[in-house]
């Protein structure tokens, strides 16, 4: 018997169900994606929102995390905003719709809600297989549209793209696709960004990176203090290909950012780095799911925490090393500033190794401010505010600068400066 | 323009009593020399002036220019014009020297109403400071006293002092870990700041240093107390008898 199901709906569960009534006629989709909606929903109406019963979400208890959920809005004010790269070239979704397209050498793309009408290219939506995907499961029942995006094999996208998802609150579902040609290089921003109105936000983006390309994938997610963001990265690398992916949590009050990444062929390296400022109410939880697959592969997973006020963080980094995969080199490390004893930040790494010949490591520490370091500083006069500050910036600039790009590194730490100015 | 008045700190942690009535005043345009064995409480009394949270004050007080700095907290001291060279610099990874310096050269600058520098201004004024002390600009991009050898530590905390320009210098055993050529170069900076508008307090062991920087008042400091006062001849006096007899003449 499960008790869990047999709870009264929550709320929001209630809600989330009413708004698929409302909506599910006027959503993208073939007859196929129309009954994998339905099923999506019904997977939600029988499992309910995941508590923290349900070992994925142990440390984020969505069910009562997700309190409520805003109305669906069909008018709502939004505009694209400046890249945060210069020289950026700028997709836009606009409330969950993709609104601007510019043409760029060696990237075709196709709306996703045609995809999802006409079964372009092979697109498919279907209802996530595993009860817990409760990310998978909203994104499908709701998703409107998204960018389907390719890089030609062997292109070099000197422009920086930023897939910008910009909304002025209500329900915004997105999903995107986006495929890196062999040997092609790209750097990627895949931005989302609101006002301070209520915003449940989904997206799902599935990111293949083949044999030997290169890509950077930085996500900034800077939406509003009442923004719930659930959101699922999925990676494939292939032989010899190389990704960076960064994250940069920035703002938000119900924060999921999954990565479901697994290297399936050799020699492929993956860099994964999280920079979490955690303030206000903010909950912010940050979940890797990482397969090495085959031999030499190799992996670093570097995630930095600032908490303040009442925030509250999590990091679950799983890495499970399979049979196969010898030679797997994979290093996390889970670093947080705690720096309100009014919040917290709960780590969770997890090393799966079945392989015998294999360098795995995991390290977590939580600290404080060092007082010296404080009373050094503000012995030449530098006040406390600024002196904090100095310090929680040198704390995350350390995984920031390992970008390189002088044009990212400054954009970023731009805005973890004005977090700061807001939060310290 | 410093005075102490019976003076009683402890460590905030465990309550021990380090500082245990000690009266001091060093004047506008001196420079005081402060000398006592280890342990004694030399290097608690300098970071007792500079604010540092560990030590309480439990009685007495320290006045500067005539008003207490008690309730003020460090950053607000060294705006006003107090600077202490550390004995140990601290190592801060993650912030550059550079900024670091820029930031606290306006950040006093602000306090005291004036403008920022400008960047070019900035970097000169570091450039000359640093030339007159033998110090690579190449080390400054360092992260602050990150990897600096002990000497290199001594002189990044006297650019500090020169580019700050504070009213009162209290330098803390400046002398240790320097060697013969960089010591009469930081004695040379020190001197160099001595005017009628400023004071300066040397911590040192050693008549070496003194030598160089020609105190005008020398303190015995034993047991958190200063137990006595002289000119340099004083110090002389230390070099060759120890602190041993000194003290307990005092006594
Ligand atoms: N934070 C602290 N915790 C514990 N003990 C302390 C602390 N600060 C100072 N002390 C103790 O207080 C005494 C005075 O120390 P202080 O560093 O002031 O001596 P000093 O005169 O500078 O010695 P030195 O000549 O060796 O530099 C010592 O016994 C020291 O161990
Ligand atoms: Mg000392």
């Amino acid at each position: 018997m499960n008790l869990q199901a047999q709870a009264p709906l929550t709320g929001a569960e209630t809600a989330l169900i009413d708004l698929f009534a409302q909506r599910c006629n006027d959503l993208p989709g073939n007859a196929g994606a129309v009954s994998a909606r339905d099923k999506a929903v019904a997977a939600l109406k029988a499992n309910r929102l995941p508590t923290r019963k349900v070992e994925a979400w142990h440390y984020t208890d969505l069910r009562r995390l997700l309190s409520s959920v805003p109305a669906w809005r069909a008018d709502a004010p939004a505009k694209p905003v400046d890249p945060i790269l210069p020289g950026a070239r700028r997709f836009a979704l606009v409330n969950g719709a993709l609104a601007e397209t510019p043409a760029v050498d060696g990237l075709q793309f196709d709306a996703m809600a045609d995809s999802l009408r006409a079964d372009v290219g092979g697109v498919t939506l279907e209802a996530p297989a595993e009860a817990d995907d409760a990310v998978g499961a909203i994104n499908t029942a709701f998703v409107s549209d998204g960018l389907r995006l390719s890089v030609a094999d062997d292109a070099e996208i000197a422009a920086p793209v930023e897939i910008q998802s910009v909304h002025a609150g209500g329900q915004v579902h997105t999903r995107s696709q986006v495929t890196v040609g062999a040997g092609a290089r790209a750097l990627f921003v895949d931005r989302h960004t609101g006002t301070d109105d209520a915003v449940l936000a989904s997206n799902v983006t599935e990111l293949t990176v083949r044999k030997g390309a290169d890509v950077t994938w930085i996500i900034v997610q800077e939406q509003g203090a009442q923004a719930s963001h659930l959101a699922s990265l999925g990676l494939t690398l292939e032989e010899d290909a190389r990704a960076t992916v960064f994250i940069a949590n920035l703002s938000g009050r119900l924060v999921r950012q999954e990565v479901h990444a697994a290297a399936t062929g050799e020699r492929a390296e993956l860099a994964f780095r999280a920079v979490n400022m955690i303030g206000g109410d903010a909950h912010c939880d940050v979940t890797l799911e990482l397969d090495h697959l085959v031999p030499h592969t190799t992996s670093t997973e570097t995630v930095r925490n600032v908490v303040t006020a009442r925030g509250q963080g999590v990091f679950q980094g799983q890495i499970r090393v399979a049979q196969p995969a010898q030679k797997t080199d994979a290093q996390m490390a889970c670093n947080t500033l705690l720096l309100s004893d009014h919040g917290g930040f709960s780590t969770k790494p997890e090393l799966e190794i079945f392989a015998d010949d294999v360098v795995c490591a995991h390290g977590a520490t939580v600290a404080e401010i060092d007082h010296d370091h404080l009373f050094y500083l503000m012995a030449r006069g530098v006040s406390e505010k600024t002196a904090r500050g100095l310090l929680i910036k040198a704390f995350v600039a350390e995984i920031v600068e390992e970008l390189k790009d002088e044009a990212l590194v400054d954009a970023l730490e731009a805005r973890i400066d004005a977090w700061l100015e807001a939060h310290g | 323009m410093l005075e102490i008045r019976n003076l009683h700190a402890r460590i905030a942690e465990d309550g021990t009593e380090i500082i245990k009535g000690l009266d001091l005043t060093v004047n506008a345009g001196e420079v005081a020399a402060i000398m006592g064995p280890n342990g004694s409480g030399k290097s608690t009394l300098s970071y007792i002036l500079a604010g540092r949270e560990d030590y309480e004050v439990t009685q007495g007080d320290i006045l500067y220019n005539g008003e207490s700095v008690l309730e003020m907290d460090p950053a607000e001291r060294a705006s006003a014009g107090m600077f202490l060279a550390f004995q140990y610099p601290m190592e801060i990874p993650g912030v550059a020297t550079m900024q670091f310096l820029k930031v606290a050269m306006n950040e006093q600058r602000k306090a005291r109403g004036q403008d920022e520098l400008t960047t070019p201004d900035f970097i000169k004024r570091v450039r000359e400071a640093a030339a007159t002390l033998n110090i690579d600009m190449e080390m400054l991009k360092r992260p602050v006293n990150v990897g600096f050898s002990g000497g290199e530590k001594k002189r990044s905390e006297i650019l500090q002092m020169k580019l700050l320009e504070p009213k009162l210098c209290v330098l803390d055993e400046t002398d240790s870990g320097l060697d013969i050529d960089a010591l009469k170069i930081v004695a040379d900076g020190v001197n160099a700041l001595r005017g009628p508008d400023r004071a300066i307090v040397v911590i040192t062991h050693y008549q070496r240093l003194l030598q160089y920087i020609v105190p005008d008042t020398v303190h015995i400091l034993s047991r958190g107390q200063i137990v006595k006062t002289g000119d340099k001849e004083l110090a002389a006096q230390l070099e060759a008898q120890g602190y041993a007899g000194v003290i307990e003449q005092a006594a």
